[in-house]
C-alpha cells in the first residue's frame, strides 16, 4: 500500500509538477502582458494621432502639465541639494511610465532631466519619437521605448531617480505587480509620482458621466470606473511594498477655463508622492502646504538677476 | 461624442492657429539653426527684450537671437545732446535696472525731473504733477544713451544672446498649428543674405511698420495724424534748476520742453505739417522767437473763457482751498543747437491682436501713440516686462515657449492696460486740437477740476506706475 500510495503520490506530484510547470511557463511568457491590459491598449490605439493637438481629445492632459510639472519639479528641487541655473532637473534620471505621446516627458526634458519614456503601444511611441525629433536638445535628453514596465525591470535595476506614472494606474491590470516593479527600478530614496482618479460616486458622476459622455473632456470609454484606485488603497499597497507616502493632494479640472488646480479633497483626481525606503534620507522634509506655496512663488522667481 | 461645451470654448483659439498660406519647408529645415526666441528689430524695445531674456535665470540654457538691420554702433558720449530723447517713467527705470542697464544710463547721462506743468493756450487752466515725497517723476534720457546701455548688457550675455547686425528678415514661414508628420513645427526666418533661422518664438519689435505684423496678417487699426513733431536741442537764456517738464497745448498741437541739463532742454513740438516744415527751414532767431512766443503768448485767450475759468476756479477754492497749485513760469530759450532740428510724422496705431501661435508683438509694432503724454517707449518697456515674466514662468515649467496659452495671457494683460491709455491719449489730442469755445471751456474746467481733485489726478497718473506695481 505504501508503494501504491507513494507511487500514487509521486504520480500526483508529477502531474502537479507538470501542470505547475505549464502554468508557470504561461505566466512567464505572459509576464510582459501582466500589468498591461489588452483591452486598454485598444482604447488608445485610435487616438494616437491626437496627442499633440492642444485642443483635441487630450487637451485636459496638456493643461494638467501646468500643475503636475511644477509639483514634480519642486518636490525634486526640495529633496536635492544642487540647483543648476536654468536647468532645475539637470542630472536627474526620470522614467515616465505610460508616456503616451510624450506630453509629460517633453517638459521634464526641457527642465534638464534625462527622461526614458515607455509605453506598451507602438503608435504612441512613434508619435512621441516624431514629435521630439524636431528639437535637437529634447531628442538627446529623451529616449522612448515601446515596452511595459516589467520588460525593462531586469536591465534597469535601481537606475532611476524619479518614476512618474501619471494617469496610468487606473489602466493597469495588476497594480501590486506594477508597484513592485517601480520599487525595483528606483534608486534608494528615489521618488515615485502618481496622478490618478479616485473611486467614488463623485468621480463616477464627474469623471465618467460628465467628462466622457457629456462634456467630451475625456475620450469616451477611456476610463473604467471599476479600475479607479482610491488613495487609501494606493497608499496601503505602496507602504506594503517598500515605499513611504509623503504627499497626497487633490486635483480639480475646471472645464470652463480648461485648467487644473489643487484642492483639499481627493474625491476625484489626486496626485501622490512616495519615496522608496532605504538608502540616504532626503535632505529636507516638506509639507504639502509649503510645496504649494513654493510652486506659486517659483513661477515668479525667474525675473530676478 | 466628440465636440462638447468644454471644447467649444476653446474654439476661438482656432482663429489664432490658422496658418497663413505658405507651404512649410521640409528637408531644408534640417540645416537651419534652431533658436528658442528670435527678436526681430534691434531698437530700444527689441534690444531691451533680448537683454531682459538673456539675463533671466530660467533662460540660462536657452538660445536667443536678435536681428538688427543696422550696423553695430560704438557709442562715445558726445558733448552736445542728441535731439531724440525719451521720457522714462520710474517704472521703466526699475525695469531697466532689473537687468543692469539703468546703471549704465546713469553713468552716461540722464536728467531726472520732479514736476510736470501742463497748461492750455486758450485759457488760464493749468495742471501740475509732482510726487508727494519729492521723488523723481521721470527721467529725460537720449535714445542713444539707452541704446548704448542696452548694447553693453547684451554684450554681457553674449553666450546666450546672439546679435545679428546688418541682418534684415525678408521672409517668414509659419508652422501649421497641430503639426503632422514631416512639417517643422518652428517658425522659419529667411534673412536678406540667404541665411535661415528657425525659432520656437518670434517676437516682433520692428516698429510701427512692422514686417512681422504684416506677414502674420494681423490687422492693424491705424490713423495718420495731420501733425508732425519738430525736435531740437535748445539752450536756455539762463542756468536754472531745470527739473520741470513743460507742456503747453496750442490749438495747432502741444509744445513741450523737456529738461536735459541746467542749461539745455529738448524741444518736442507737435504741429501741422506746413507749420512744421516752416519751423524746420526758418532761421535760428525766428525759430527761437516762435518757441518763446508759443510758451508765453496769450493771443489765444478770449475774455469769455478767462472769466468762466476764473469763476470756476473760485468755486473750486471754496470746496478745496489748497487745490489749485502754484503756477510756475517756463524758462525762456536763447538759442538752438545747429543741425539739431528734425521733423518726423505722427500717427496712432493699434494691432487687433498682439499674439499668434509662436508670434508676439511688442512696442510700436503693437501700438503707436502721440508723444503728447511721453508714453511711447514706456508702453514698450511695459510690454517687455510683462512678456518676459510670462516667458520666464513658462520656461521654469518646461513649457513650449511659443505656446498660445501664455502668449494670450500676455496679450490680455497688456491690451487691458494699453487700450484705455491709447484711447485717452488720442482723445486728449483731439480735445486740445481746437479753439472752439465750448470745447475749450470743457477742457478748461476739466483741467482745473482734475488739478484740484487729488483722486482723479492720481488715477490719471497711475497709468505710468503700472509697470512699477507689475514688477513688485
Amino acid at each position: 500500500m505504501k508503494n501504491v500510495f507513494s507511487h500514487h503520490i509521486s504520480g500526483i506530484s508529477f502531474m502537479t509538477w507538470l501542470s505547475l510547470l505549464r502554468v508557470t511557463t504561461r505566466r512567464l511568457l505572459s509576464t510582459s502582458q501582466s500589468s498591461v491590459d489588452p483591452k486598454e491598449l485598444r482604447k488608445f490605439q485610435f487616438l494616437a494621432h491626437s496627442w499633440w493637438d492642444e485642443q483635441g481629445e487630450y487637451s485636459a492632459l496638456h493643461s494638467m502639465n501646468d500643475i503636475r510639472v511644477p509639483f514634480i519639479r519642486d518636490t525634486v528641487l526640495n529633496m536635492g541639494s544642487t540647483y543648476q541655473q536654468g536647468s532645475p532637473l539637470s542630472g536627474i534620471k526620470i522614467l515616465d511610465v505610460g508616456c503616451g505621446g510624450g506630453l509629460l516627458s517633453e517638459p521634464l526634458g526641457r527642465l534638464g532631466a534625462s527622461v526614458t519614456g515607455i509605453d506598451p503601444l507602438e503608435e504612441n511611441i512613434r508619435v512621441a519619437d516624431q514629435h521630439k525629433s524636431f528639437d535637437p536638445v529634447l531628442a538627446k535628453r529623451i529616449q522612448y521605448k515601446c515596452s511595459s514596465l516589467e520588460d525593462i525591470v531586469e536591465e534597469s535595476v535601481e537606475m532611476f531617480d524619479v518614476i512618474v506614472a501619471s494617469e496610468v494606474v487606473e489602466h493597469v491590470a495588476d497594480l501590486e505587480m506594477f508597484i513592485k516593479c517601480c520599487c525595483q527600478v528606483l534608486k534608494p530614496a528615489g521618488s515615485l509620482f502618481i496622478t490618478t482618479i479616485n473611486k467614488t460616486q463623485l468621480s463616477y458622476i464627474l469623471g465618467i458621466v460628465v467628462a466622457e459622455k457629456i462634456a467630451g473632456i475625456v475620450p469616451e470609454g477611456a476610463h473604467d470606473w471599476e479600475k479607479f484606485v482610491p488613495p487609501e488603497e494606493l497608499e496601503r499597497l505602496l507602504e506594503a511594498n517598500g515605499f513611504s507616502v509623503k504627499t497626497v493632494n487633490g486635483m480639480l479640472y475646471n472645464p470652463l477655463t480648461g485648467s487644473w488646480s489643487w484642492i483639499e479633497s481627493t474625491s476625484i483626481n489626486y496626485a501622490l508622492h512616495a519615496v522608496k525606503s532605504g538608502g540616504q534620507a532626503p535632505t529636507s522634509q516638506t509639507e504639502p502646504l509649503s510645496e504649494m506655496e513654493s510652486e506659486q512663488c517659483s513661477a515668479t522667481a525667474g525675473t530676478s538677476v | 461624442m466628440a465636440a462638447a461645451c468644454g471644447r467649444a470654448l476653446l474654439a476661438p483659439l482656432g482663429g489664432r492657429m490658422r496658418a497663413c498660406p505658405r507651404a512649410p519647408l521640409r528637408s531644408l529645415t534640417a540645416a537651419a539653426p534652431l533658436y528658442d526666441v528670435v527678436v526681430s528689430g534691434g531698437g530700444m524695445v527689441g534690444s531691451a527684450m533680448a537683454a531682459a531674456l538673456g539675463h533671466d535665470i530660467h533662460f540660462h540654457d536657452k538660445k536667443i537671437a536678435l536681428l538688427e538691420a543696422g550696423p553695430r554702433k560704438e557709442y562715445h558720449l558726445p558733448e552736445s545732446y542728441s535731439n531724440r530723447v525719451s521720457s522714462i517713467s520710474p517704472g521703466s527705470a526699475t525695469f531697466l535696472s532689473s537687468f543692469g542697464a539703468w546703471d549704465h544710463v546713469c553713468s552716461l547721462r540722464c536728467k531726472p525731473f520732479r514736476r510736470m506743468q501742463v497748461w492750455d493756450a486758450c485759457s488760464e487752466a493749468i495742471i501740475t504733477f509732482e510726487k508727494d515725497d519729492l521723488d523723481d517723476m521721470g527721467y529725460i534720457v537720449e535714445n542713444d544713451v539707452v541704446m548704448s546701455a542696452l548694447t553693453k548688457q547684451l554684450d554681457a550675455v553674449a553666450d546666450r544672446v546672439e546679435v545679428f547686425y546688418g541682418s534684415r528678415a525678408v521672409g517668414y514661414t509659419w508652422p501649421l498649428p497641430s503639426h503632422s508628420c514631416d512639417t517643422s513645427p518652428w517658425v522659419q526666418i529667411e534673412l536678406a543674405d540667404g541665411r535661415r533661422l528657425q525659432t520656437k518664438l518670434l517676437i516682433g519689435a520692428d516698429g510701427h511698420n512692422s514686417a512681422v505684423r504684416k506677414e502674420a496678417e494681423i490687422q492693424n487699426i491705424e490713423h495718420q495724424y495731420d501733425q508732425s513733431a519738430v525736435v531740437a536741442t535748445l539752450h536756455l537764456s539762463e542756468a536754472t534748476d531745470n527739473n520741470v517738464a513743460w507742456q503747453r497745448f496750442l490749438p495747432t498741437g502741444p509744445i513741450a520742453l523737456l529738461p536735459l541739463s541746467d542749461t539745455a532742454s529738448s524741444l518736442v513740438w507737435s504741429t501741422s505739417h506746413q507749420h512744421a516744415s516752416k519751423l524746420l527751414t526758418m532761421d535760428k532767431e525766428s525759430f527761437v522767437d516762435s518757441i518763446n512766443s508759443a510758451f508765453w503768448s496769450n493771443v489765444n485767450h478770449s475774455d469769455f473763457i478767462d472769466a468762466a475759468g476764473a469763476m470756476f476756479r473760485s468755486a473750486l477754492s471754496l470746496l478745496k482751498p489748497s487745490g489749485t497749485g502754484v503756477r510756475q513760469l517756463p524758462p525762456s530759450v536763447a538759442e538752438v543747437d545747429p543741425e539739431s532740428r528734425a521733423v518726423f510724422p505722427l500717427g496712432m496705431g493699434h494691432a487687433a491682436q498682439y499674439v499668434r501661435h509662436r508670434v508676439a508683438l511688442i512696442g510700436d509694432a503693437a501700438h503707436r501713440v502721440h508723444p503728447l503724454a511721453g508714453q511711447g517707449v514706456n508702453l514698450g518697456f511695459g510690454d517687455i516686462a510683462c512678456l518676459a515674466h510670462h516667458l520666464s514662468a513658462a520656461a521654469f515649467n518646461g513649457q513650449d515657449l511659443g505656446s498660445l496659452k501664455h502668449l494670450l495671457r500676455f496679450e490680455t494683460e497688456r491690451q487691458r492696460h494699453n487700450v484705455s491709455l491709447i484711447a485717452a491719449i488720442d482723445l486728449l489730442k483731439r480735445l486740445y486740437s481746437t479753439n472752439l469755445s465750448p470745447l475749450v471751456l470743457l477742457r478748461t474746467w476739466g483741467l482745473q477740476a482734475t488739478n484740484a481733485l487729488p483722486p482723479i489726478k492720481v488715477r490719471f497718473f497711475l497709468c505710468t506706475r503700472a509697470i512699477e506695481e507689475f514688477l513688485q
